[in-house]
């Protein structure tokens, strides 16, 4: 049996497309884009064409805009560290609670090593951002906002433009984390107030260990690798043209296919996620229904451990993650999950579905067919299980 | 994910003597559904021999500890109660195959249970029912008997196998001079008692102090970020209330997009109220609002003024716009 993967918030399936493209700058275009003999100027120009791609695909005013880096943890270590060198007068971030490790491990950092003040904004149930709270954590201070376009492990998207404006009103800077919404998505950056985005290659069909952050002309920045005078001297270092051109492929696929991930692919999930809810009892989405990526199936299941689930749906070739604690190694489970305060009964029992334009009605056929059973069996062992048959639809978790 | 033995595998997908013991006559409980793992073990045991003659589970937790109770109930059945109590929790994890190390909580979890069910046959209460030990780490409900026992059964000698066994400091860790206390003065037993070298055994500090100021540094970042005890039941989204009757609450809803309207108008688009669900309040954006890459502002600036002169948290949700 063909196995079924949906794990695409993990990571994606690289495109043949992109792999075509990729190939010659291996062993025939494998100059250096810097040099000028013809070697490199033919891969220079293929660079800058790879450039017009992103650009494209954020909706930003110029090509320049876009800087490649190694990936999103690149991306956004960079945006943090070169908000606080660029504006010496201001020492505070604010981001939220339930941000990538990307962001989050390192505004810890700079805490204990006395560099910034962080603030960590909250989330309410839905993992909706406290917006009373990001309010009142900016001020004249505050160097930096990063807040993440959509979050992971929900999908739950937040207010990010509107977020924007009310930092330039403090005179910040604005950095997101879109990672997971760049080619999910739609982006138009020209008119916004962001200055700062990150996005990864992975999880949008390109390969890993590239990706860009996108800096708005005129907005402040110093580089986080100094030496050669690559990407205009804010990102030293030999480009990884193969990566490059890979990446630029994937973003001219992403905007090809961004209304197939609006229909087909949010058709394909909706189906996962209201099969399930029906045929399982005492289950229920986390993240906001109402703002949420098309492809993200977060689902809470009371009375079990996700890593049972897990273990079960591999067997039957199934890939899908999970924010318990027991399959991280933590005995906790995840940031995310805590932070929305999810009813105990139910945080070890979340399993996220992430889907693509790879799949198909038939891998959703197949969640659907083997997670009741599955769910049973688990139940069956559980010794909180007491059968209520309490219906997706009517379910309405308890928060005590 | 976990390197698992394939009869680690093989009890968490065929578990033996799941289920319900209707006929039970000794039962023990331990762990809780907050905590991530709970064990329900069922036994029925022969009056005059006292020799387990059927043994049952139910368990709430990850592969291994699923496993594990069913390898308990396996090992267990047949023998009689004072020989069952000889088993360790090293037994069941040998009879597994051993498991990851970060797993072994789930043994331990088995050999308490065990314990707990014998002292509800006996009539006796279970020391762990916090009457010796007091409640050590808050984060998974881990008392002081629990680790004291742990670590003499198992010879543990530091505080990141206490958490790998007990669970104990895997949260917030603000109670690790509680372990380093505890674990120095039960490796003292050992060695007084002749099972443990004096060389290997832990004494408070002697974990190198910056790893410790740095784990508790990290506590309270982990504190601060959170700010939860982990897993607190969690508080309902206030409602769209605070004393207003609904009257007043559409009232005010539509006078302050009443405000914003001259606003909106410019920009060539227009807003309109459907209804209030709850904290959301419905909203249909129109004109060039519409599907635009920026109603997400828009939305999120009326939102904003909402909630300002509402002075509670809401919602707006745009209904019956084009999905994008
Ligand atoms: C939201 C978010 N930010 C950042 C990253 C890190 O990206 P990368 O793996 O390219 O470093 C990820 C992916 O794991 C992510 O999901």
């Amino acid at each position: 049996m063909k196995p079924v993967y949906l794990d695409n918030n993990a990571t994606t399936r690289v495109d043949p497309q992109v792999v075509a493209a990729m190939l010659p700058y291996f062993t025939e275009q494998f100059g250096n884009p810097s040099s000028i003999h013809s070697f490199g100027a033919s891969v220079g120009a293929a660079v800058k064409t790879a450039r017009s791609r992103l650009q494209a695909l954020l909706g930003a005013a110029h090509d320049h805009e876009i800087i490649y880096t190694s990936g999103g943890t690149e991306a956004d270590n960079t945006a943090i560290l070169s908000a606080l060198e660029a504006m010496p007068e201001r020492n505070e971030i604010v981001t939220s609670k339930v941000e990538h490790p990307a962001v989050l491990s390192l505004c810890q950092h700079l805490e204990k090593i006395g560099r910034a003040k962080a603030h960590y904004i909250g989330v309410d149930a839905l993992g909706r951002i406290d917006i009373e709270a990001y309010r009142a954590a900016l001020s004249d201070k505050v160097a930096v906002v990063s807040l993440m376009w959509a979050n992971n492990e929900t999908g739950t998207i937040f207010p990010i433009e509107g977020l924007a404006d009310l930092a330039k009103q403090h005179g910040a800077l604005f950095h997101t984390d879109a990672v997971q919404a760049v080619g999910k998505a739609p982006i138009s950056l020209k008119d916004s107030a962001i200055d700062m985005l990150s996005l990864s290659g992975h999880k949008l069909h390109a390969p890993k260990g590239i990706g860009a952050l996108y800096v708005k002309r005129g907005a402040r920045f110093k580089p986080l690798l100094r030496g050669g005078h690559q990407e205009r001297g804010r990102r030293a270092g030999t480009e990884n043209t193969p990566g490059v051109i890979g990446l630029g492929k994937a973003a001219e696929l992403a905007v090809a296919h961004m209304a197939e991930e609006q229909t087909r692919v949010k058709a394909l999930r909706d189906r996962l996620e209201g099969g399930l809810l029906q045929r399982i009892p005492n289950c229920f989405v986390n993240g906001d229904l109402n703002d949420r990526l098309p492809n993200t199936c977060n689902i809470a299941f009371e009375y079990v451990e996700g890593e049972g689930i897990l273990l079960h749906l591999t067997r039957a070739g199934i890939a899908a993650s999970s924010g318990s604690a027991c399959t991280s190694g933590s005995l906790e489970p995840s940031h995310v999950l805590r932070a929305m305060n999810i009813p105990f009964t139910a945080a070890h029992g979340s399993i996220r579905f992430s889907l693509s334009r790879d799949n198909d009605d038939e891998d959703v056929d197949r969640v659907l067919e083997v997670m009741p059973g599955i769910l049973e069996k688990l139940r069956a062992l559980s010794p909180f299980w007491a059968g209520d048959d309490k219906s997706g639809k009517e379910f309405k978790p308890v928060y005590a | 994910m976990w390197d698992y033995t394939d009869k680690v595998k093989d009890y968490f997908f065929n578990p033996k003597n799941a289920g319900v013991l209707a006929e039970a006559n000794a039962i023990g409980e331990v762990g809780a559904i907050a905590c991530g793992d709970a064990l329900k073990l069922m036994l029925s045991v022969d009056p005059e021999s006292e020799i387990i003659r059927e043994a049952k589970f139910q368990t709430f937790g990850c592969g291994s500890a699923i496993a594990s109770s069913s390898a308990l109930t396996e090992i267990i059945i047949g023998k009689t109660l004072d020989d069952a109590l000889k088993i360790t929790n090293q037994d069941i994890a040998d009879f597994l195959g051993g498991l990851p190390p970060e797993k072994m909580h789930c043994s331990v979890m088995g050999y308490e249970a065990l314990q707990s069910a014998v002292a509800n046959y006996r009539g006796e209460v279970w020391k762990d029912d916090h009457e010796e030990g007091e409640l050590v780490c808050k984060c998974f409900g881990v008392d002081a008997g629990l680790i004291e026992r742990a670590i003499k059964m198992n010879k543990l000698t530091t505080v990141e196998q206490v958490t790998d066994y007990t669970k104990a400091g895997g949260g917030c860790l603000t109670c690790f001079d509680k372990l380093e206390e505890i674990l120095a003065r039960t490796n003292a037993e050992l060695v007084a008692e002749g099972v443990l070298a004096e060389h290997d055994a832990y004494r408070v500090g002697a974990a190198d102090p910056k790893k410790i100021k740095e784990k508790a540094q990290a506590a309270k970042e982990r504190e601060s970020l959170t700010q939860i005890s982990p897993l607190a039941p969690a508080s309902p989204l206030p409602p769209l209330s605070a004393g207003l009757t609904n009257l007043q609450k559409i009232r005010l809803i539509e006078e302050t997009i009443e405000e914003l309207r001259p606003y909106l108008r410019k920009d060539g688009g227009d807003c309109e109220l459907v209804d209030v669900e709850g904290s959301n309040v419905l909203v249909k954006l129109a004109g060039a609002c519409v599907g635009c890459q920026m109603s997400s502002v828009t939305i999120s600036g009326i939102q904003e003024r909402l909630m300002a002169k509402l002075g509670f948290p809401v919602r707006v949700v745009p209904v019956g716009r084009n999905a994008h």
